[in-house]
C-alpha cells in the first residue's frame, strides 16, 4: 500500500495519458466516422465503397491486430520517408500511434451510429426547412444536427466506453498509459495485484464520470420528444 | 395584372410514370383554388413542383414577380430560396421540429431566411399564434399539442414568412374528424383575408364554400376547372362526374 501512494504522481501521469489518449482517439474517431457516414449516406459509388470497405475491415479484425498495425506500417513510412531525404530514422511515437489507431478502429463503430442516426431524422421536417428557404448550413446544424444527435448519443456513449477500456492495449506499444505504468511499477514492488485495483478503481472512475455526463446530454437533448 | 402565381406546363416524372403532363395554373391575387382529384392524379406533386420540393422536369413557374424556369441544368440556389420563400407551404403531416418549442418554430425562418431581428419575429410570432387560436402554446412542444392544434401552429408558421401564396397538401387528412373543424376555420378565415391559396384537398364541402375556382385533375392533366358551383353543380367531364360520385359516398 505504501509503495502504491508513493508511485501516486507516476500513476496519475499514467492517468492522464490514458484520458487523454482516449480523448483524442474519440475526436478522431468522430471526425471519422461522420466522414465515412456521410460517404455511406451521400458519396458516389467509390465513396460508398470505401466506407464499407472500412467499416468491415477495422471491424472485423481484433483491436491489438490493428494498434500495432497501425504502429509497425508508421514506423516503415517514417523510416522509408526518413530514408529518402536522407535522414536517420525516429521512433514512431507510441502515442501519437496509439491516438490513431484507436481512433480510426472506433471510427468504423461510429459510422454505424451516426448513419442510422442520420436516417431516424424524420424527412418531413427537413423538408419544412426547405420549403421555408432555410439555408443548406442552416438545416444542417439548426435542423437536423440536433435531432441527429438525440438518435447519435446512446450509441455514442457506448462506443465511448467501449473505447476509454480498449486504450489499456495501447500499453503494449510501449506507451506509458495507466496500464503499461501500474504494471511495470507493481511488478518492481512485487504486488502488481494491488497495483491493478488501483488501475480498476481508476477505469470505473472515468467510465462513472462519463456516464454521468452522457445522461445529462441525453436528457438535455431529448426535449420535445 | 400579373397574376400572383402562375404555372406554366409542369412536367414531372417519376421514372417510367409521367406523373404531370404539362400542367398550367394562375392565380390572381386573393383567388382560393382547390385542386381536387382521385390518389395518383398528380395534385400533390403539383403542389410539391410549385415551391420545387420536387424538380420538374419542364416547366415555369412565378410568385410575385420571382420567376423559376425549371428542367434540366443548374438552377441558381438564391433565385431558389428567394421562390420558396415567397410560398408558404402547409404539409399533410405538419412537419413542425420536434426539438424546437413553437416559438421557435415560429421565428427560425423569419429570422434566417428574411432577416428579421429576434425582437421582431417573436412579436409576429405572438400574433400569429394569437390569430390561430393558440396564444399561450408559444413555449410548449410540438409533441405536447393535438393534431389539429399543430396543424394551425404550422400554419403559422408559414404565414410568418408573411408570403404571397400558400400552398396546402391535404392540410386535414392526417387529423382525427374532430379535429377538422379548427383548422379549416383557420384557412377560412384567411380566405376571408384575401389570401391567394391553393388547396389540395378531399373536403368537398369546405371546396364549395371557399374556393373561388375548383381544378379537378385527372392522370396529370387539368380535365375541368372552374367555380364550384358549376364545378359541382354540372360537371362536363364524365371523369369528374365519376370522381364526385365516388367522394360522395
Amino acid at each position: 500500500m505504501e509503495a502504491l501512494i508513493g508511485a501516486g504522481p507516476l500513476l496519475l501521469q499514467g492517468f492522464w495519458v490514458t484520458v487523454s489518449v482516449a480523448v483524442l482517439a474519440l475526436a478522431l474517431a468522430s471526425v471519422l466516422g461522420a466522414l465515412a457516414a456521410a460517404a455511406r449516406l451521400g458519396g458516389g459509388p467509390v465513396g460508398r465503397g470505401a466506407a464499407a470497405a472500412y467499416s468491415t475491415v477495422v471491424r472485423g479484425i481484433p483491436d491489438l491486430v490493428t494498434i500495432l498495425i497501425i504502429y509497425f506500417a508508421g514506423q516503415r513510412l517514417v523510416n522509408a520517408l526518413a530514408g529518402a531525404v536522407g535522414l536517420e530514422g525516429v521512433d514512431v511515437s507510441a502515442y501519437a500511434a496509439g491516438v490513431l489507431a484507436i481512433g480510426f478502429i472506433y471510427g468504423a463503430y461510429l459510422a454505424e451510429t451516426f448513419r442510422g442516426a442520420w436516417l431516424a431524422v424524420p424527412r418531413g421536417q427537413i423538408e419544412a426547412g426547405v420549403a421555408l428557404g432555410l439555408s443548406r448550413s442552416r438545416l444542417l446544424w439548426r435542423i437536423a444536427a440536433p435531432q441527429l444527435m438525440r438518435h447519435a448519443l446512446p450509441g455514442y456513449a457506448n462506443v465511448w466506453q467501449v473505447l476509454v477500456k480498449s486504450t489499456a492495449v495501447v500499453s503494449v506499444i510501449g506507451l506509458s498509459d495507466l496500464v503499461g505504468l501500474a504494471l511495470k511499477v507493481g511488478r518492481r514492488e512485487r504486488d502488481p495485484f494491488t497495483f491493478m485495483l488501483a488501475v480498476l478503481v481508476a477505469y470505473l472512475l472515468i467510465t462513472a464520470v462519463s456516464g454521468w455526463a452522457l445522461a445529462r446530454a441525453e436528457k438535455r437533448l431529448a426535449r420535445g420528444t | 395584372m400579373e397574376p400572383q402565381l402562375s404555372v406554366r406546363n409542369i412536367r414531372k416524372r417519376f421514372g417510367l410514370v409521367e406523373v404531370l403532363k404539362g400542367v398550367s395554373l394562375e392565380a390572381a391575387r386573393g383567388e382560393v383554388i382547390a385542386l381536387i382529384g382521385a390518389s395518383g392524379s398528380g395534385k400533390s406533386t403539383l403542389l410539391r413542383c410549385i415551391n420545387l420540393l420536387e424538380t420538374p422536369e419542364a416547366g415555369e413557374v412565378s410568385v410575385g414577380g420571382e420567376r423559376v424556369a425549371l428542367g434540366a441544368g443548374r438552377r441558381d440556389a438564391a433565385a431558389l430560396r428567394r421562390l420558396r420563400a415567397r410560398v408558404g407551404f402547409v404539409f399533410q403531416s405538419f412537419n413542425l421540429w420536434s426539438h424546437m418549442t413553437v416559438l421557435e418554430n415560429l421565428v427560425e425562418a423569419p429570422v434566417h431566411v428574411l432577416g428579421l431581428s429576434a425582437a421582431a419575429a417573436t412579436q409576429r410570432a405572438e400574433a400569429l399564434l394569437a390569430r390561430v387560436g393558440l396564444p399561450d402554446k408559444a413555449h410548449a412542444y410540438p409533441i405536447q399539442l393535438s393534431g389539429g392544434q399543430q396543424q394551425r401552429v404550422a400554419i403559422a408558421r408559414a404565414l410568418a414568412m408573411e408570403p404571397d401564396v400558400l400552398l396546402f397538401d391535404e392540410p386535414t387528412s392526417a387529423l382525427d374528424p374532430e379535429l377538422v373543424g379548427e383548422v379549416l376555420g383557420v384557412m377560412r378565415d384567411l380566405a376571408a383575408e384575401g389570401r391567394t391559396m391553393l388547396i389540395v384537398t378531399h373536403e368537398m364541402g369546405f371546396c364549395r364554400e371557399v374556393a373561388s375556382r375548383v381544378v379537378f385533375l385527372h392522370q396529370g392533366v387539368v380535365e375541368e376547372e372552374g367555380p364550384p358551383a358549376t364545378l359541382f353543380g354540372a360537371p362536363k367531364s364524365e371523369r369528374l362526374r365519376q370522381f364526385l360520385a365516388r367522394v360522395r359516398d
